[in-house]
């Protein structure tokens, strides 16, 4: 269960509300969905937004393993997006070796979430990413 | 002066690509301008505008060209779009010349990009003290290699895999054929940065710098520039047997950005972008793909050769593997796709991509590209596109003079 010494790594990761999950700005006009803040719908232009739940379970549509990165880059991890019930997701997929024997597009991956650190006051980021669900 | 339909190219330069420490970005434009202007028997008087691109620099680049080359107090338009810079310019010049407000202009793009390694998100910073939310994302922390990558090598990557998840009949070592190619290519031109052969081993086994882009696959880092003088095709008309005769018509030249797509914030779409500028330039210049003699395509890496083989229309929806394996892109092929070596091998120095690609394929439309002359070029096909997105592409014909 968390508690108050967590904050999540992204502010569309929520953790206090059921199980870890993403939650996406959607167009209330188009349905067209965004992980951002918004100043307007990229694709019709409106100004409302919904909140909602993107399903956890997805589909790896692409990915890389970055070898080289900006120096205090960690590597090599793999880079992908992921297919979550028709909403793309950038995400790592963790949990799992990055070589491209144990990588493949297509296979199922669901969310999983990791310990960033813990700061100066005590309070824990938690990150997330993709593993593979078998 | 009247609006004027007809563009065309009248001189045009591109510098060797590759190290030069003791020229500035100044210096590199300066040769490109005036190797142009001497290319097009005209000088810096003639010129009515300048577009000027140099993304690494600071502002105010074409004023400091203008310093050093011919100040004659002419619009200058400082000029970036990423990748699609170069074609920025281009573009620019052309809206000019057609808007009828003058009859003659220079674009320029150059770079100094060796030793620049990977070009990211720069530094990633370090963490602060305590998780504080900041950003569209409220990101306690940077989110480089936490949440995907920011590396150019490691976005193309998954943009060439995904064509493969699509479509199948893609891996490693196709890309790395692709790369195989150009860098063969590369030998018959001396202005590229690298102009070594390199075996499908060689490629394969060299160092991995985002799966599966390996380091002879990414776009070559180094010095360059390119400029072009661009004229009305009334002007062109005026001036002697031998500048009309060398002209070279510019049928098309399109810029387009990236149209909202599912996904296309979480990973840059350079498809629709494409396959939308390609359709207008065809549309505008009355050709298809068929007809194209030689396409200079934005190879920043040879996971993106492939894509743009499909988003060009050089081959059916889907096909690109096959028309690859086909042998059609090498330059014995129906439909040589970068014989200059590419910007894996001849060099990606960013802003002077997008007129160097142009300046090759007129080479061959004048026939005198010498040993990798690509025998009765008659229309050729130049693209680049910058992430953002912008893509850029010209259609070039054989002046009929």
């Amino acid at each position: 269960m968390p508690t108050v010494s967590q904050i999540p790594f992204v502010e569309y990761l929520v953790l206090d509300d059921g199980p870890a999950h993403l939650v996406a700005n959607e167009c209330a006009s188009c349905g067209a969905r965004f992980f951002d803040r918004r100043n307007a719908c990229a694709r019709c232009f409106a100004t409302e937004f919904d909140r909602v739940s993107i399903p956890t379970e997805g589909e790896l549509r692409t990915f890389t393993i970055v070898a080289f990165a900006a120096p205090g880059v960690e590597v090599p991890f793999v880079a992908g997006v992921i297919d979550c019930g028709g909403t793309s997701v950038r995400s790592n997929i963790i949990n799992t070796d990055p070589t491209p024997d144990n990588i493949h597009t297509g296979m199922s991956v669901r969310l999983a979430t990791y310990s960033i650190g813990v700061d100066a006051d005590g309070v824990e980021a938690i990150g997330f990413g993709f593993e593979p669900a078998g | 002066m009247s609006a004027s339909d007809e563009i065309f190219i009248l001189g045009i330069n591109m510098t060797k690509f590759g190290k030069h420490p003791d020229k500035d970005v100044v210096d590199l434009a300066a040769d490109a301008v005036q190797a142009a202007l001497a290319d097009g028997g005209v000088t810096m008087a003639d010129m009515g505008i300048l577009a000027a691109g140099n993304l690494m620099g600071g502002g105010g680049f074409g004023q400091s060209l203008q310093k050093q080359v011919g100040q004659t107090g002419i619009p200058v338009y400082n000029v970036a779009n990423a990748c699609a810079t170069g074609a920025t310019a281009l573009r620019t010049v052309i809206m000019a010349i057609k808007a009828g407000e003058c009859d003659m202009g220079l674009a320029v793009g150059v770079e100094k990009l060796s030793g620049a390694g990977l070009l990211s998100g720069g530094n990633r910073k370090a963490d602060s003290d305590t998780w504080t939310p900041t950003g569209r994302f409220g990101a306690v922390a940077p989110v480089d290699g936490r949440l995907g990558t920011e590396t150019m090598p490691g976005v193309f990557a998954q943009i060439g895999m995904e064509y493969g998840h699509r479509y199948g009949g893609v891996d490693f070592e196709l890309f790395a054929r692709i790369s195989e190619k150009n860098h063969s290519h590369s030998t018959l031109n001396p202005l590229a940065a690298y102009t070594k052969a390199m075996s499908l081993e060689q490629i394969m086994g060299d160092l991995m710098i985002a799966y599966p882009n390996t380091r002879p696959m990414c776009s070559a880092n180094c010095d360059g520039g390119a400029a072009a003088v661009l004229v009305s095709g009334s002007k062109l008309k005026t001036l002697s047997l031998e500048q009309q005769r060398r002209a070279v018509k510019v049928s098309a030249s399109v810029l387009t950005t990236d149209p909202y797509e599912e996904a296309c914030q979480v990973l840059p779409d350079v498809n629709t972008l494409t396959r939308n500028a390609a359709r207008q330039a065809y549309e505008a210049a009355g050709v298809g793909p068929e007809d194209l003699d030689l396409v200079e395509l934005h190879d920043c890496f040879a996971t993106a050769e492939l894509v743009h083989y499909d988003n060009l229309m050089l081959c059916e929806e889907g096909g690109a593997a096959d028309f690859f394996n086909s042998g059609a892109t090498w330059r014995t092929g129906s439909t040589p796709v970068n014989v200059s070596g590419g910007l894996q091998s001849k060099g990606h120095p960013i802003s002077a991509t997008g007129i160097a690609n142009v300046w090759e394929v007129c080479h061959h439309l004048r026939g005198e590209a010498g040993d990798r002359q690509i025998e009765g070029a008659k229309v050729g096909l130049a693209h680049v596109i910058g992430l953002g997105s912008a893509c850029g592409i010209h259609v070039l014909e054989k002046s009929a003079a």
